[in-house]
């Protein structure tokens, strides 16, 4: 009976409060649950996961292989190549969608990537086409894949491949275009189209020859854990990682004798474009979450996305199975004149960040950040702590200085969300709702409720009849 | 990988992925652990290809290719010992980590599971006393983090309990309950318990006021108790099997503080009840029984047996004669308890003398009654024991030993109806219980002025007293026994019944 006889004991007490006070008035050492009932959840539920043998371990083996999972930069590459895109299908953000479900920014997107591939010729034209369903639409999440905000990505469009030289896994993510008027929010004019056709012809190529020729692969992971020392938190903060980077890219690019001019015009875009990093983290979150799928008994998070119109998550409990609800609108700042009227209900693959314990979860590393996103120093370092309670682990690779190095919250249990009712912190841009708008804004949301309901009720029939 | 140096001393050279710390952080480490005694070199750095090349000039070059996003652990030692001792340093300085203290409102642990996370090194049992549909998570938190769990709370389906036992068994920990309302472990009271001198005996009970008797009777006899480790009352059921009782059986045999141990329950299944008897008869600690039944002896005959073999006198237990009313003629038996051990006790002592005993928890299924408890009463014909911190009594109010509002009410009805009766009641002192019972009883006992008997159970030493609470019900005409088994004798007496 390990230690409960060796002495008297400290005590942590969940419930009625006069056996708190009777053990303080015996001197003995007591902390308090701030309990409260379970936000939800059936309870029958939640004891068959409470008392489910394989959870302990299968949670630990989940968690375990996310920390494990490296990340490293191995290729560059059109979609059509490495995705299994064939000429008329497009990939999006978050669970499955159709054209008469998408919302304005997706709608945006999509129509601007059939004109970028030349299938419309104007955008009624690609209208017609979308919701005729003469294009096929999938998650990216279906193809190892992670796009930022609408997450669109098309056949003739460069993705980053990265691989877990752990694991073996892949995982891709095409190119960030920068800020403002951009696809990826919904926006399509002649400037988008040209920059796409830009990053297609001229920048896709040479980071492809100059990724290729680096003699060791980037380690995007060793990026990412430096980042969030220098104050980013990797979803809406990426300045360090970006520069990173370009450290690393810059003397390969330039050793390719390309032209002077376009290579020139690549670094600048890359030093000018403050999340270009992202579509490198994101990836990398990616390649780890990927790393615990299909652990039977877990009840760990691999997937929290959206799609402007839906909030998804997945389970390695549960494997490729979406739980789904209606995506919630972000709370923020807004750029220009635009307003909370304007922005559009929650959208992207970026909450990969959070699932893997940055980005909103890691709020706390970067304080240059919190009043962007709608809050205060202490709310970010609450925000983290809070965080700490629904994770199963601390990941030791991604430390956070102000907490002392503690590592990143790392590993959203759906038991956990379910006791606590706190729900997933997520940091966020904000795309405008009017297809062609573009960014609005920036700021914080959260996933809705009814995915970890569906997630906790799915996983607790899992553990009364396990596979 | 650790292999013997080309120079003077051992050395280790190892690589390890996964961690990432920053440059200063390291060179701390390596600082700190180089200070040590018999270290005579450290480098504890990412192995960047600058950070291998130093560790090849110190003679500590990992074997295998290095990477940068590695950890690299190079010591040298004079032997092998120190350089175990640098190596576990190196981890466990990896391992610290400053606790966030940058924020002025750190948030509150809401589960179990986070507050235990909070204090990752103090040995540590949980308490739980949530709602029992919602006990299972608090107390599966507890066991997954190595620590042992006193569930207070009652209403668990007896497959979570077996659930929670078992899986307490395979982390070698001890779940307490549930519906376990009585603890003292290392001398410190958990739920309702008693201030009980530290001794010799240690107490396991499926019975929550059962133990407080029984050890409150070692303390007044100058024994005192090792520790009580409630088990919760289903323990011994043919459901659960004794898991509990068996492990905290081990684990009292196992104490140095304890030389005999006392088993305090209602009668168990019967092959549960050999299961038990089994195991005791291999621990080298003697055990002995105090079992609730017709057949066996009551729980201060119990305690003066355990007393015999210890070669204790057994002491006169303390009383207090009243100078209450005279039973009328054709008095009748109304015993009024908080107690659910004590009540069971009181009907199993009376019954031999009286005939049936009425009551809602009653020792037959035809002798149950039902009490309402919007309007509480002892008013069933004949000999009645009502114990009142029976569930269906509680539900929506404290227990009747913190709140005594039914218990007063059916008092004062039993006076107001004229019924010629002696009142038998227990009192129940310690932590968690009322911090003053005479204070409203006294003056409601004199109001009823019937003739009335009180099982006092507690010690001096608790927050109300004994001797205290005695005098104050005493001096309200109450004749008050520290046994149970004794008042209920007296009451006999008075009833003119005795054997």
């Amino acid at each position: 009976m390990r230690d409960l006889l060796s002495g008297p004991p400290a005590v942590v007490a969940a419930g009625v409060d006069v056996f708190s006070a009777a053990l303080r008035e015996q001197g003995t050492r007591v902390a308090d649950v701030d309990w409260r009932p379970p936000a939800f959840g059936d309870p029958g539920d939640l004891a068959a996961l409470a008392l489910d043998p394989r959870r302990a371990a299968a949670n630990r083996t989940a968690v375990e292989r996310v920390l494990a999972a490296g990340s490293q930069l191995v290729d560059v590459r059109p979609a059509r190549e490495v995705l299994g895109l064939d000429d008329r299908t497009l990939l999006h953000s978050g669970p499955p969608l159709t054209w008469a479900a998408a919302s304005g920014p997706m709608r945006g997107a999509l129509v601007g990537a059939c004109l970028f591939e030349g299938w419309a010729a104007d955008v009624e034209d690609a209208e017609r086409l979308l919701a005729s369903g003469g294009v096929a639409l999938d998650p990216c999440h279906h193809r190892s894949a992670v796009g930022p905000m609408a997450g669109v990505t098309s056949p003739s469009m460069w993705t980053w491949c990265l691989e877990d030289p752990v694991g073996g896994g892949r995982a891709y993510c095409n190119l960030n275009e920068g800020l403002g008027k951009v696809l990826r929010m919904g926006a399509f004019d002649e400037e988008v189209l040209t920059r796409l056709a830009w990053m297609r012809d001229v920048l896709g190529p040479l980071l492809a020859r100059a990724v290729r020729s680096m003699p060791e692969p980037l380690d995007v992971k060793a990026v990412l854990a430096q980042m969030l020392q220098m104050g980013d938190e990797g979803h809406n903060r990426n300045r360090a990682g970006s520069l990173m980077a370009l450290r690393d890219l810059a003397p390969a690019l330039v050793a390719l004798h390309a032209p002077g001019d376009d290579v020139a015009a690549a670094l600048r875009f890359i030093g000018g474009n403050e999340h270009f990093f992202l579509n490198l983290g994101m990836p990398t979150a990616k390649l780890a979450m990927d790393a615990a799928r299909d652990v039977p008994g877990s009840t760990m998070v691999t997937v929290m996305s959206r799609n402007g119109t839906e909030f998804g998550v997945q389970t390695a409990g549960t494997g490729d199975r979406w739980f789904t609800g209606p995506a919630q609108t972000p709370v923020g700042l807004f750029l220009g004149d635009y307003g909370p009227d304007d922005a559009n209900p929650d959208i992207g693959d970026s909450a990969i960040m959070e699932t893997y314990g940055v980005g909103g979860f890691s709020m706390a590393a970067a304080p240059a950040i919190v009043r962007f996103v709608g809050g205060t120093v202490p709310d970010a370092l609450a925000t983290t702590e809070r965080m700490y309670q629904l994770t199963l682990a601390e990941n030791p690779a991604m430390a956070i200085p102000v907490l002392g190095f503690r590592g990143a919250p790392t590993g959203i249990d759906v038991l956990s969300v379910a006791r606590t009712g706190w729900l997933p912190q997520i940091n966020t841009g904000m795309a405008g709702r009017v297809a062609g708008t573009g960014q609005v804004g920036a700021g914080l949301v959260q996933p809705p409720r009814e995915c970890f309901e569906q997630a906790l009720a799915a996983l607790a029939q899992e553990a009364r009849t396990p596979r | 990988m650790s292999a013997p140096a080309a120079g003077p001393g051992v050395r280790h050279v190892s690589l390890r992925g996964g961690v990432y710390a920053d440059s200063v952080r390291l060179m701390q480490v390596s600082r700190d652990v180089g200070a040590r005694d018999g270290v005579t070199a450290v480098l504890v750095a990412m192995a960047t290809p600058l950070n291998v090349d130093l560790a090849a000039g110190m003679g500590l070059a990992p074997d295998a290719d290095a990477s940068a996003e590695q950890l690299l652990i190079g010591i040298r030692a004079v032997d092998d010992d120190a350089l175990a001792a640098a190596v576990a340093a190196v981890d466990a300085a990896l391992a610290e980590r400053e606790r966030s203290r940058a924020t002025a409102d750190a948030q509150p642990a809401r589960t179990t599971g986070a507050a235990l996370d909070e204090a990752p090194d103090v040995p540590t049992l949980a308490i739980v006393s949530v709602p029992g549909q919602y006990a299972v998570l608090e107390a599966a938190d507890a066991i997954a983090a190595g620590r042992s769990v006193l569930v207070f709370s009652d209403g668990v389906p007896v497959e979570q309990e077996v659930a929670l036992k078992r899986a307490a068994r395979a982390a070698g920990v001890l779940v307490m309950g549930p519906d376990c309302g009585t603890a003292i472990v290392s001398g410190v009271a958990l739920g309702f318990a008693d201030v009980v001198r530290p001794g010799p005996v240690g107490v396991v009970a499926a019975s929550g006021t059962g133990a407080q008797q029984v050890s409150c009777l070692l303390d007044m006899a100058g024994v005192g108790v090792s520790h009580v480790l409630g088990v919760g009352g289903r323990d011994l059921s043919e459901a659960v099997g004794g898991l509990a009782t068996l492990d905290a059986l081990a684990a009292l045999d196992a104490d140095p503080a304890t030389e005999r141990v006392l088993v305090v329950s209602k009668p168990p299944a019967p092959a549960v009840a050999d299961a038990v008897a089994d195991a005791a008869s291999r621990l080298t600690t003697p055990v002995r029984s105090a079992v609730l039944s017709p057949e066996t002896p009551d729980l201060t005959a119990a305690v003066e047996a355990l007393l015999a073999d210890m070669g204790v006198p057994v002491p006169a237990w303390p009383l207090r004669e009243g100078n209450g009313a005279t039973p009328a003629a054709g008095a009748v038996l109304k015993g009024c308890y908080s107690g659910g051990t004590l009540a069971d006790e009181a009907m199993l002592v009376a019954a031999p003398a009286l005939g049936d005993v009425r009551s809602n928890t009653p020792l037959r299924p035809e002798l149950g009654i039902a009490v309402d408890p919007s309007a509480p009463d002892l008013s069933a014909p004949g000999h009645v024991v009502v114990d009142f911190g029976d569930d269906a009594l509680t539900v929506g109010r404290a227990h009747p030993m913190i709140d005594p509002t039914l218990r007063l009410e059916a008092i004062a009805r039993l006076a107001a109806s004229g019924e010629p009766a002696v009142l038998l009641l227990d009192v129940v002192l310690g932590y968690g219980a009322d911090p003053d019972p005479a204070a409203s009883l006294a003056p409601a006992l004199a109001a009823a002025g019937l003739p009335t008997v009180v099982a006092l159970v507690g010690t001096d030493a608790d927050p109300q007293g004994w001797s205290r609470q005695a005098d104050a019900l005493a001096a309200a005409g109450a004749a008050v026994f520290a046994s149970n088994a004794a008042a209920t004798r007296h009451a006999l007496d008075l009833l003119g019944a005795a054997r």
